[in-house]
């Protein structure tokens, strides 16, 4: 799933209230100029979409919901499955000692995101905004990792975090075991995860700035406003949109965190994550598809606290 | 032999010519396609009678072959495979090489979907386990033919839980302590026979300025091996078959006293395995920067052509008097025929030609870290390695397989990999690690 997705949601929800004064008028006229195949198409384009949201999404997480009461091997037909109730769960809570890890790493990892990654970004993208000499060669440098898949940045720093073989190593004369010492694992994916998302949110932010009124920037100085409360009092209540985008992507981009570790060393000694232990219960021989499932379980719904966070956000904008 | 770029094309590749033209199943194909995207959960409910829709007839000739061989030298050796198999047994294959961990990870997936004829997997719990879900084909009578070359722990082995072999095993590999003789040569050690030689050999390594044990466990299994051989040697054989299938408990004193002894030995082991391949530390013992390292024979890959000679093993020295150390570990390798083979009769053909003989010869004169399972098989051209290792395993009393096959694989991956890597990490804290990993058996072991 791209994480482009919710780029349309906060647009669109913003546009609404403004068409909403015309649609007394409208709502009447447009109803009488569907013509037949207008409304198979409209059907359609509703259809469509909606057998594949529920087929491919819905479906297989109220299977996953329904299979973490189970206990399965993924092997024969639904007459194995056995009905085992919350033991998965109490399972899960009390004797699966990777599970607090993994919940307190993708919280880690979130926090991170929020609080270095996403800022440095927006930072940057103030700071290449002001036409400094050799932005476009900046703005390409930051960029570049974005083109990059996480899997193939684990192996790029690899390169650098090598305990016997690294740059980094190397340099500082240190045998520091970057990826293998469960004190440092954490901290040495999330700077690789950081070097990414930064170019990322950059690259947003730039375009939202591009987007903003000059003239609103040159009445503030006029006014006699610093270049910080210009940013901080002006640019940034107008990037309201763009900033609710930035926010969405940092929290998705943080619990679907799993390429990265799983390149490392498959979320294993320190590097826990929600994701990793679902893929191992449930892909590979162990087949623990009820146990794994009641893990995936956990994760939708700590994801389901911030989709509802983000949700009543839009739709608290929608009524505005 | 290209490989099919989608998972279609694959499928379509399977159907033989004779067939594809009439009764072509575009159920079996979607099926297939559908567990390839990974949502077998709910397609099982479709049932089993699908699987058979794929091939319809099965009258063709070609018999396909799924390989889990991916390194060069294993990649070499199975295309020699193939070719004197269709000489030897007039059949034609077609094979499909999957890269390793892959074959592994989608393992269930794949026996349920259109599995190839044959296909490599390994001996022991993880043969059987799929021998008793109904997912593998009965091949007793292959074992009629074959049977009469290999011992009865071999086909043990082979053995499923309801009596019928399921695996025809070609090579193994025994685990061992594995050195350099120059290096031994040059600093003048002796290989140690009981544990205290060992610490005093380690020390003096020390001494001398080398990585007495090389060590890795960033993949989680080569640890495993550590943990069993002491095992082993403290408790005896049959304790860890026992402690595998679940029968005894992992909170026993037996077990915790062979922690405590691994934790007496680790000062010695490489530091910071956690972050090593065994492929990593193997190069350790290649450059004489470590001593020596317990691993598999397959180290051998590791070593130029020009050192093979110079590779050399003592077995895992003695702890207890009363226990000795004839236990050997020896993981069998091998093949299996799928549950509905298209061309069953080529498919016995071909399991009864890597049971053969010349099939032992074809496999370790390519790969000299493999020793034939096959006990006629020709070891004329064997490297002095090979007849060390196949008289070391031929004199031990009893053979295990390796901890990730010995037991159920959902405990070893979920369980203990984790588990031996908190005490690599936390050595001190042995009951609490015990005590977590007896009640998680308990919770597997009862599903």
């Amino acid at each position: 799933m791209s994480p482009d997705l919710p780029l349309v949601a906060p647009q669109t929800a913003h546009r609404q209230p403004r068409q909403g004064s015309h649609a007394g008028a409208g709502k009447a006229g447009r109803v009488r100029r569907l013509s037949g195949s207008d409304r198979i198409v409209v059907v359609l384009m509703v259809a469509v979409p909606t057998i594949i949201v529920v087929g491919l999404i819905w479906l297989p997480a109220i299977a996953s919901v329904l299979l973490s009461f189970t206990n399965w091997n993924g092997i024969g037909g639904l007459a194995d499955i056995k009905v085992i109730g919350l033991k998965n769960y109490t399972d899960v809570f009390t004797i699966y000692p990777p599970f607090k890890p993994a919940v307190e790493h993708n919280l880690l990892w979130l926090v991170v995101m929020f609080v270095v990654a996403t800022p440095l970004g927006i930072f940057f993208a103030v700071l290449i905004d002001k036409d400094l000499k050799g932005s476009r060669f900046y703005q390409t440098a930051l960029y570049l990792p974005v083109v990059l898949s996480l899997a193939l940045i684990g192996f790029i720093w690899q390169l650098m975090y090598s305990r016997d073989q690294g740059l980094i190593n190397a340099v500082l004369g240190t045998q520091v075991d970057f990826y293998g010492d469960p004190k440092w694992n954490i901290w040495a994916a999330l700077f690789a995860t950081c070097w990414r998302q930064v170019g990322y949110v950059m690259l947003l932010y730039l375009a939202g700035l591009k987007g903003v009124d000059a003239s609103l920037k040159e009445a503030a100085q006029m006014d006699g406003a610093s270049e910080v409360q210009t940013f901080f009092r002006i640019v940034f209540p107008v990037m309201r949109p763009i900033n609710i985008i930035v926010l969405v992507i940092t929290v998705i981009e943080s619990l679907r965190a799993f390429d990265l570790v799983w390149v490392i060393n498959q979320g294993r000694n320190g590097l826990e994550l929600l994701a990793t232990l679902v893929t191992q219960n449930i892909v590979g021989e162990a087949s623990r598809i009820g146990f794994g499932s009641a893990l995936a379980t956990l994760m939708l719904l700590i994801s389901l606290v911030f989709i509802s966070i983000y949700l009543t956000v839009v739709m608290r904008e929608d009524e505005r | 032999m290209t490989r099919p770029s989608t998972q279609d094309e694959y499928l379509a590749g399977l159907v033989p010519d004779s067939v594809r033209a009439t009764s072509f199943s575009r159920r079996g194909l979607l099926r297939g396609s559908l567990l390839a995207a990974g949502i077998p959960a709910l397609l099982a409910a479709c049932g089993d009678g699908g699987a058979a829709g794929g091939g319809g007839g099965g009258g063709g000739a070609q018999v396909t072959l799924g390989s889990n061989f991916s390194d060069p030298v294993p990649v070499k050796t199975m295309d020699a495979m193939v070719a004197a198999a269709q000489k030897a047994q007039s059949i034609s294959i077609k094979l499909n090489k999957v890269d390793h961990t892959t074959f592994q990870n989608n393992i269930n997936n794949y026996l349920q979907g259109s599995p190839d004829d044959v296909f490599s997997w390994f001996s022991g719990y993880r043969m059987q386990f799929f021998a008793s879900q109904g997912l593998a084909g009965d091949i007793s009578d292959v074992w009629s033919t074959i049977g009469a070359d290999y011992t009865d722990a071999f086909k043990k082995a082979s053995t499923g839980e309801d009596g019928k072999q399921y695996l025809v095993p070609t090579t193994y590999g025994p685990w061992a302590v594995f050195y350099r003789k120059s290096l031994f040569a040059e600093r003048g050690y002796q290989a140690p026979t009981t544990l205290d030689e060992m610490t005093a050999l380690a020390t003096q390594m020390q001494t001398d300025g080398l990585v007495p044990i090389a060590f890795a466990d960033k993949e989680g299994w080569p640890a495993m091996g550590t943990f069993d051989q002491l095992n082993m040697r403290i408790n005896g054989y049959q304790f860890h078959v026992d402690l595998m299938a679940g029968k005894e408990a992992w909170t026993d004193p037996k077990v915790k006293q062979v922690f405590d002894t691994w934790r007496g030995l680790l000062p010695f082991h490489q530091a910071d395995s956690l972050g090593r391949t065994w492929q990593e530390a193997a190069t350790g013992v290649v450059n004489k920067t470590s001593g020596m390292m317990l691993i598999g024979s397959f180290i051998g890959q590791q070593f130029p052509d020009a050192d093979q000679d110079d590779i050399d093993f003592f077995n895992f020295p003695e702890v207890d008097p009363a226990v000795g150390a004839d236990a050997v570990e020896a993981p069998l390798d091998g093949f299996m025929m799928s549950k509905r083979p298209r061309n069953e009769d080529g498919a016995k053909k071909l399991l009864t030609f890597f049971g053969s003989p010349e099939n032992g010869t074809v496999q370790t004169t390519i790969d000299p870290s493999a020793i034939a399972a096959n006990t006629k098989s020709d070891q004329s051209k064997y490297t002095a390695l090979q007849l060390k290792c196949a008289e070391f395993v031929s004199s031990a009393k009893s053979i295990s397989q390796f901890m990730d096959r010995d037991t159920r694989p959902d405990f070893a991956s979920t369980v203990m990999i984790p588990s031996l890597q908190s005490f690599l990490q936390n050595p001190a804290d042995v009951d609490g690690l015990l005590t977590s990993i007896e009640s998680q058996k308990k919770s597997i072991f009862a599903s």
